[in-house]
């Protein structure tokens, strides 16, 4: 069984529900995501997780013992709130020790090992700060600390970086990651900011309206997402409606409208049992459609200059959305052709 | 000019309110058995009569009791009154609510009355215990209502980062809630020992043979000689009062600035 076992985890509040047969499995030592939008039952999962709330049904387990009746202050997790939670009327050295009274540690000991923290979260010298003197990179610093220095098997961290200003939460990243890298705890973290998952993660979880969509790594969620859904969500793409004409073992020839009859990998149709006149949905990413000139005739309709790469609109005839490129190409109203490479083409079932 | 006549209003209104006070403790330093003006003569003897005055400290030690008991027993009922109701999503909250308070709008003479009754009926006997319970359902209401506003700025999510660091229920209580609510509490604790205190209607139905020092003031009125250690007595429970009163304001509003939350 893996280290963190979440099985059919069911949560409503008043009658909806919030988290919807759940399963999930993290390994130990993993750094984890859980993405999704805003009010999707992140926060409620993880609740449930560290004993705050109880599943309505479901199982959860961590290194092998069964949580549902286990209350927070005897489960193996700590958790880094939302909000931080630092308690206002104690100093930094407190916050951090608060946790440890029951180790009946003595004075030195003690002392010994809230420094070790602060050194770990880079705040040497501040433990008799009071909390209301600290920044908010400071105040997440000390939040993390108070739960890293009880060594739990798994940490939570809800949203940890998202009340911090883009800089900042930039640098936090890198810290977290080789935070987590050095005290080798397993890290669940929830977040709604997919650059966030892809950048710190080693697999990711993408969750909405209380369901997961998909479990896998940052570059397998990014270059096959096995949804409509996710594939919007994790970066930007464009979406085609197609027919599927025939489909072998290797290739699969589809008539996608305005892009004219393509053949692609039938790998590319993932394992959704795609069948012969299904209607699908063929995605591609913007930085996989190109420029040349014998593609789809087109006009740029908005180019914004990114350095290397520029971004681009461009309207083709017949279709309403324009399609995003990135790319070198001419100002805005210049006309430009585009190919879309088969082999870049990702067949997704259509909703409809 | 409008400024103006409001000024003068606010200071006729402030006169209204407190002039009538003064004369306590003008009358209280007179030197004469008898109320009136002119003022004859400075003395500080009515102040010493109390010092003798045994039966008037035996009511006082009774007010004392019955206060401390009444203060602590409302608080600590007012206490988890106020926790459930701003942290618990409780049905019907707002009507329970609305009884709790109700008694703060009931008539004290008709609350002295009925539970004169309800102890009559129950065959209890009349006590200082007996004020405690009739002082206890004017008391509870402040008591929440001070409470409330403090829990309302509190965040729920300390608590649970407390349990999450290891710690039980109780642990909780004491090492989070009681400390960041300790401003509310002692406001409560003092403005409930003053309801108690200053309280006559209800003390004065159910106290049996003990007096309380409000009962032990009505009865001395009978007596015109008494009347300026009565004065005396009078303006250092004012003064008592309106320092307590004041402390509690400022416990009350101690700490609102900074918030309370862990943001
Ligand atoms: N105690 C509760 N009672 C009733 N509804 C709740 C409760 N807690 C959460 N909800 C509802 O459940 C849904 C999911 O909430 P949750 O906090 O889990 O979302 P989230 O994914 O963490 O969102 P965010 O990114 O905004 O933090 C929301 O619609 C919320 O209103
Ligand atoms: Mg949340």
């Amino acid at each position: 069984m893996s280290f963190l076992s979440i099985s059919q985890v069911t949560k409503a509040f008043g009658g909806l529900p919030v988290v919807n047969a759940v399963d999930l499995a993290i390994e130990r030592g993993e750094f984890f995501a859980l993405l999704g939008p805003s009010g999707c039952g992140k926060t409620t999962l993880l609740r449930m997780i560290a004993g705050f709330e109880t599943p309505d049904s479901g199982t959860i387990s961590i290194d092998g013992d069964v949580m549902n009746n286990v209350p927070p202050h005897q489960r193996p997790t700590n958790m880094v709130f939302q909000s931080y939670a630092i308690f206002p009327h104690l100093n930094v050295f407190d916050n951090i020790a608060y946790g440890l009274r029951k180790l009946k540690l003595s004075k030195d000991q003690l002392r010994a090992r809230v420094d070790a923290m602060l050194a770990t979260v880079r705040l040497e010298g501040l433990g008799g700060r009071a909390a209301d003197q600290l920044s908010g990179g400071q105040r997440q610093r000390v939040a993390l600390a108070r739960a890293l220095v009880r060594e739990p098997k798994l940490l939570l961290l809800d949203e940890p970086l998202g009340a911090l200003d883009k800089r900042l939460r930039e640098t936090m990243q890198v810290e977290l990651r080789a935070i987590q890298r050095k005290v080798g705890v397993t890290f669940l973290l929830v977040t709604h900011d997919q650059e966030e998952a892809l950048s710190l993660s080693d697999r990711i979880a993408v969750m909405s309206a209380g369901k997961i969509l998909q479990i896998a790594t940052p570059r397998e969620l990014y270059e096959r997402p096995n949804c409509r859904e996710v594939a919007d969500f994790i970066g930007e793409i464009n979406f085609f409606h197609a027919t599927v004409r025939e489909i072998t073992d290797t290739t699969a020839t589809v008539n996608a409208g305005l892009l004219g009859i393509v053949t692609l990998p039938s790998a590319n149709l993932g394992s959704h049992g795609i069948k012969r006149d299904d209607h699908i949905l063929l995605a591609i990413r913007p930085e996989h459609v190109r420029f040349a000139p014998d593609g789809v005739a087109g006009e740029i309709t908005s180019a914004t200059f990114l350095g290397e790469r520029s971004h681009f609109h461009v309207k083709i005839a017949g279709r309403s959305e324009p399609v995003s490129v990135s790319g070198n190409a001419g100002p805005q109203g210049s006309a430009v052709a585009l190919i879309f490479p088969p082999e870049r083409l990702i067949g997704l079932p259509s909703a409809d | 000019m409008k400024n103006r006549a409001l000024f003068i209003y606010a200071l006729g209104y402030l006169a209204f309110l407190y002039v009538p006070v003064l004369f306590l403790p003008i009358f209280s330093f007179n030197n004469s058995q008898f109320i009136a003006f002119p003022l004859t003569g400075f003395t500080t003897r009515w102040y010493a009569g109390l010092g003798a005055d045994a039966a008037m400290q035996h009511a006082l030690g009774n007010s004392l009791k019955v206060g401390l008991v009444t203060a602590l027993l409302s608080t600590m009922l007012g206490l988890t009154a106020a926790k459930a109701v701003t942290q618990y999503r409780l049905r019907g909250a707002a009507a329970m609510l609305g009884f709790i308070s109700l008694p703060l709008f009931i008539p004290d003479i008709v609350l002295g009355i009925s539970l004169l009754l309800l102890l009559g009926l129950l065959n209890l006997p009349l006590s200082l215990a007996s004020v405690v319970v009739g002082h206890m359902l004017v008391c509870v209401p402040f008591s929440i209502t001070v409470l409330i506003a403090r829990f309302e700025g509190f965040d729920r999510n300390l608590e649970e980062a407390s349990a999450d660091l290891g710690e039980s229920g109780w642990m909780t209580f004491w090492r989070v809630t009681a400390p960041l609510m300790m401003p509310g509490i002692l406001a409560s604790l003092l403005l409930t020992f003053i309801t108690s205190f200053d309280e006559f209607l209800v003390a004065y139905f159910l106290s049996g043979t003990e007096a309380t020092l409000p009962i032990y003031i009505w009865g001395q009125l009978r007596f015109p000689e008494r009347l300026p250690t009565v004065l005396a007595l009078g303006a250092i429970i004012l003064t008592v009062s309106v320092a307590l009163v004041i402390a509690a304001e400022m416990l009350r509003n101690l700490g609102v600035k900074k918030p309370m939350v862990g943001a």
